[in-house]
């Protein structure tokens, strides 16, 4: 709170900022991020070099695409598990009908992208009005639309679809000074990362925190709901069909593409701080997550580890995050003296985590409205009302 | 608090007496005594040095048999007297199968429904019930018990999910005196009639792993790609080329792809950002392209590989000119369970263990694979050997699966 | 906060539940009946139907834990990797050795009990989502797997094998025992106290705690008897197969499965409703559905295309039926047991400012 009254935070004082927000939960994301990279760097020093590191983006890009999607459906109080059957049919749909045909390309681009909004819009719209659980919802979907993409291929999709289309998931533009080469997934994930957070902050983007937070208070307040959550499950689709077209490019069809997927966009998006029933969470953080997830899996196989071993790490990294950050919000919470005394764990010393609050939430109200990529804007009050109340 | 320690005790406590209490319910359903046999499954090492030498032998044996027909073929076969089963008109044959969950076992479905047709229209086998366990122990389990029950079968064919967990169920099989015949995999029992393979997974780590060396110097680097670790036919194609590239100095690094092409491209990624990768093992070929395509995105030489009889393999082998070879996990044997229950139904000897030749498609037969299985899908398999099956080559061209 | 639900409506609400899932599960068998019919075969042959109790007895084991945590509102993920685990574990121990029965069992449930204890604490203590506490101990446990398992390993001896051998009439040995677990499961849920908390901490944690319930131990209870009884189906396999494999768990796909036969019983996923009974209809529904599908030979693909729709209909069905009854969230206590109106009767009064938890399961 003393922080917001001065209008200039210095130099100093932002950077400070900036590292308080670096080990918040919401931040954290990206100190793990820089330290796998660093780690990664460490260990192969080629890595870091720019034609490397390009090429590491454009083969997290189709991750980060579905955790992207698979945040506004987290946000908003649901799930998707569907996902990755998506990806799976929307491979097999370019393969099948592309073939070797590039003049193809283009209708069955928009077959596609038509294809997954209409799962999206089926998945909506079961959750909205037959009130059936997204999560059994779009588990149905998960094993019905691949059972039928398998049906319909009799398990082994024809073959990759035309060079041409599948450049868009393989190639790039060639002959950029540093980087060589500038994969044209990287283009489309920062395309899609602008169009999300651009999105998240427009008043329907907020609509949707809104409804993850509180649904009743949000069906008071006017949100037709219904519309609301369906958009989500659509942006959802929509982005594992884009997922889809990608990876069709950069590894070509097999039934197997895509498996998993539902879960990684899951343990992505929730690294990245966001919480699972809705409510609270950003969108570059839930990408982050996706490429520090890539980046983790990435430094076991640099470093050797047996690729039996990575299941355990991912799963040990995947708790240890978030239950750093549950408990310092936790910690917070009872900073700001709002929550009855509840046996607190040794490790989350209140004191400490006091005076973080203020200055950050201090910082929003600074800079939010112009910047919209930097950290600062991260609301890093436990809850995101402030953000969503902006916005109405 | 207590109350919950003393529920959860009494909980187990009764399901623990209750356990105890049903082993001494009736055995209505009787086990085969057979039971300590099994104890060398408890090692945990795939390396068999006496099956290694049996499968090296193997592989330079002429086979016997129909030319032409390397699914009616058998290698070092000891016959078996089958007049008990002779018997006139047309049988019921009861298929438990494993799954039909990846292109291999897809190709060979097909194949074998192909076959089928010529033996219902030849009046030997009335009609196949099959039940697909979904690559499920469990359920392969229960199929089986079905079969005994309800299915009325004249003949069980069987290809087991895993080798030692479908054992019990298959000596049940065996215990109605109807004849059972196994494929693919094996179970660790000898009641079966015959048990169709291929040489088998030594075999083929020989293969790969001797060209890989011939091809090699030594200290290259070979990153191995494998599916998924537990399998037997899986384990044991990499334990002998693992056991090889050991002997020969060969660096080799293995990892579990899932048969995922993504993952295969990412590991072969990070691969060449370490180092050179001279060469590429696999023990099954899918996903085969997406390994090749990791080099051409790094600009990295091609690397000499083994892949797989499948078509997506061949024809960018052709395409790219690597230097390559294509081992082969016969998918005719697909045709050989239905082939052998009309041998047993006319009372023929048969081979206790059914040993098809397995042969790799080497760089100068390739051109001839391609060309026969030109409109193929890249799913299919070279050797699936359905050529002369009706419905050729449509069937498989459009992946007809019943 | 509709807190003032007649208790009498609840009451209705509670039959409709195992009603719907019971009237379900008839419509299922007729159906079923019927179409076995058509290709020659009868449905109620003592072969199928031990086929059915059969497919029952594996999932009944995982969803009858699973019901469990999905009270609390947590989700256990890795009962996939608990069941390979003990199967691993009692077939090792066993060695083919009856007399190790005793130790086997003891040690494969003790494992799962300390997973179950880790999960439990994760989720209660570290405030983790139990989906994603279930997700990271299930991997662990699938690397601990793969490292040291390398397929199929132990042998069980012929005594415990007869337990997923043997049958009373049509009715497996292994079906039995489930319904056991079950009953004693739906004691402990109606008779205890630590049951009654579940339903309390499920229906509204925030209410639950200032109520005065510990909100954390039912939780942990859950939990435990979730990794156990998923041990119980681990157990249960090793007996019908005579070995332990790292994969048993992940072929059945046990972990969406159980929750979805957890659903489709009736129980709200979001916790605090719910019975064991409607469990046990939801994994009969799936178990008959099966059974219909292998005999009519349906192609593998298509079952999974049927499972998804029967799925996500029949949870539809009753969430029709029972929409406006999902809406009051104060209604914790709601379900089988006849006591727990402390929940649902304590939150007016101390209606501290409950610094709003609202997403957080």
């Amino acid at each position: 709170m003393t922080a917001a009254t001065e209008l200039r935070p210095s130099a100093g004082q932002r950077l400070a900022g900036l590292a308080r927000t670096l080990i918040s939960p919401r931040g954290a994301v990206f100190l793990l991020l820089v330290l796998l990279l660093v780690a990664i760097a460490v260990l192969n020093p080629s890595f870091a070099e720019p034609s490397q590191f390009i090429r590491f983006i454009q083969r997290v890009a189709p991750v980060a695409i579905v955790a992207i999607g698979q945040y506004f459906v987290i946000v908003g109080g649901e799930f998707d598990l569907s996902m990755g059957s998506v990806v799976t049919a929307q491979v097999v749909i370019a393969g099948n009908l592309i073939g070797q045909d590039e003049s193809k390309a283009l209708p069955v681009l928009a077959l596609m992208l038509g294809f997954g909004a209409v799962i999206g819009l089926v998945n909506g719209l079961i959750v909205s009005f037959l009130k059936v659980p997204s999560f059994i919802v779009t588990l149905g979907m998960m094993l019905a639309l691949l059972g039928a993409v398998l049906y319909w291929t009799g398990g082994a999709a024809t073959g990759n679809p035309a060079d041409g289309f599948r450049e868009i998931g393989r190639g790039g533009i060639r002959g950029i000074p540093v980087i060589d080469i500038l994969p044209w997934s990287v283009v489309i994930l920062v395309v899609v990362l602008a169009l999300a957070v651009w999105f998240a902050r427009r008043p329907f983007g907020r609509t949707i925190i809104a409804l993850g937070d509180n649904p009743t208070t949000a069906r008071f307040s006017g949100t037709r709901s219904w519309w609301v959550k369906t958009s989500t499950f659509m942006i959802s689709s929509l982005s594992a069909t884009v997922a889809g077209v990608l990876l069709v490019g950069y590894a070509g069809v097999h039934p197997s593409v895509g498996r998993g997927y539902e879960f990684t966009a899951i343990t992505a998006v929730v690294l990245g701080g966001v919480v699972l029933g809705g409510g609270r969470g950003w969108v570059v953080a839930a990408a982050a997550g996706a490429f520090a997830l890539e980046a983790l899996f990435t430094l076991l196989n640099f470093a050797g580890v047996p690729s039996t071993y990575r299941d355990a790490v991912q799963g040990a990294i995947i708790i240890l995050a978030v239950a750093y950050s549950a408990t310092t919000f936790r910690a917070r919470r009872r900073g700001r003296a709002l929550e009855a005394p509840v046996v607190p764990p040794p490790g989350a010393p209140p004191p400490a985590a006091a005076p973080e609050t203020s200055p950050a939430s201090g910082a929003k109200t600074d800079d939010s409205p112009e910047t919209p990529a930097t950290p600062a804007p991260i609301p890093s009050t436990q809850r995101a009302d402030n953000e969503t109340k902006g916005g109405s | 608090m207590r109350r919950r320690f003393t529920v959860a005790s009494a909980m187990v406590g009764a399901v623990a007496l209750m356990t105890l209490a049903g082993c001494t319910t009736d055995p209505s359903v009787t086990d085969s005594s057979e039971a300590p046999e099994s104890s060398e499954e408890a090692s945990v090492e795939w390396f068999d040095q006496a099956l290694f030498d049996k499968q090296n032998a193997e592989r330079t044996v002429v086979p016997e048999g129909p030319d032409g027909q390397p699914w009616l073929q058998t290698i070092n076969a000891e016959l078996v007297d089958t007049a008990q089963f002779a018997s006139t008109g047309p049988k019921k044959a009861c298929f438990a199968n494993a799954s039909i969950s990846n292109p291999w076992r897809q190709t060979g479905w097909i194949t074998m429904n192909q076959q089928l047709k010529v033996l219902q229209d030849a009046g030997v086998i009335s009609e196949m019930e099959t039940r697909d366990a979904q690559d499920s122990d469990d359920t392969q389990i229960a199929d089986i018990d079905y079969f005994i029950d309800e299915g009325n079968c004249d003949i069980f064919l069987i290809s087991p999910n895993s080798t030692a967990a479908m054992t019990p169920a298959v000596e049940r099989a065996c215990d109605t005196g109807k004849p059972v015949v196994v494929f693919d995999r094996g179970v660790q029992t000898d009641c079966p009639v015959t048990f169709i393979h291929p040489i088998g997974g030594f075999a083929w780590g020989i293969d790969t792993a001797e060209f890989l060396i011939d091809n090699l110097e030594k200290g290259d680097k070979v990153v191995a790609l494998r599916i998924l670790p537990g399998v037997d036919v899986l384990e044991q194609r990499w334990a002998a080329a693992e056991k090889l590239f050991d002997e020969a100095g060969i660096e080799a690094v293995d990892y579990f792809t899932g048969a995922d092409p993504a993952e295969i491209k990412k590991i072969i990624s990070d691969e060449l950002a370490k180092g050179d990768v001279k060469g590429i093992w696999m023990d099954a070929g899918d996903g085969a392209v997406a390994a090749i395509e990791a080099f051409e995105d790094a600009g990295a030489d091609y690397p000499v590989m083994t892949g797989e009889d499948e078509m997506s393999f061949l024809r960018k082998w052709k395409e790219t000119g690597l230097t390559g070879l294509a081992p082969v996990y016969s998918n005719f044997q697909w045709r050989t369970p239905l082939l052998a229950a009309q041998k047993i139904f006319a009372g023929e000897q048969v081979p206790v263990e059914w040993v098809l030749p397995q042969s790799p498609i080497t760089a100068e037969e390739v051109d001839q694979y391609l060309a026969l299985n030109e409109g193929m899908p890249d799913g299919h398999y070279a050797k699936f050997g359905g050529e002369d099956l009706p419905g050729y080559p449509q069937v498989w061209e459009d992946r007809v699966i019943p | 906060m509709s807190t003032a639900t007649p208790t009498a409506r609840r009451r209705r609400g509670r039959l409709d539940s195992s009603l719907v899932v019971g009237i379900a599960l008839v419509v299922v068998i007729a159906i079923g009946a019927v179409l076995v019919a058509t290709v020659g075969r009868n449905f109620f042959s003592p072969g199928n139907i031990r086929d059915i109790l059969t497919g029952m007895s594996v999932l009944g084991f995982v969803a009858i834990g699973q019901t469990l945590v999905v009270l609390c509102a947590s989700l256990d993920l890795s009962v996939l990797y608990v069941i390979s685990l003990s199967s691993l574990i009692a077939a090792d121990l066993m060695a083919g050795n009856p007399a190790n029965i005793p130790l086997a069992l003891a040690a494969s449930l003790g494992v799962a009990g300390l997973i179950g204890l880790a999960n439990g604490l994760i989720v209660t203590k570290l405030k983790v989502n139990g989906f994603i506490a279930t997700l990271g101990t299930g991997l662990i446990i699938k690397g601990f797997l793969d490292s040291n398992y390398k397929g199929t390993s132990g042998d069980v001896p012929m005594e415990f094998r007869l337990i997923g051998a043997t049958g009373l009439g049509p009715v497996p040995v292994s079906t039995i025992l489930m319904l056991a677990v079950a009953v004693l499961v739906w004691l402990f849920l109606s008779r205890t106290r630590t049951g009654h908390h579940i339903y309390a901490v499920g229906g509204n944690e925030q209410v639950a705690r200032l109520s005065g319930i510990r909100t954390a131990r039912p939780v942990i209870v859950a939990h435990v008897l979730c990794s156990m009884s998923a041990a119980l189906a681990g157990l249960l396999l090793a007996s019908r197969s005579g070995v332990g494999n790292p994969t048993f768990g992940a072929q059945g796909g046990y972990d969406l499965l159980s929750i979805a036969a957890v659903v489709l019983g009736g129980t709200l996923l979001l916790g605090g409703r719910g019975s064991v009974w409607g469990t046990i209809g939801g994994v009969a529904i799936f178990a008959v559905v099966d059974n219909v599908m292998s005999v009519m030979q349906v192609n593998p693909f298509l079952k999974d295309v049927v499972r998804g729709i029967v799925i996500v209909a029949a949870v539809a069905v009753y969430a029709s039926r029972s929409v406006e009854r999902r809406r009051p969230r104060f209604d914790g206590g709601g379900a089988p047991p006849p006591a727990p109106s402390p929940a649902t009767a304590e939150p007016a009064a101390s209606a501290e400012p409950a610094s709003a938890e609202g997403g957080v399961r």
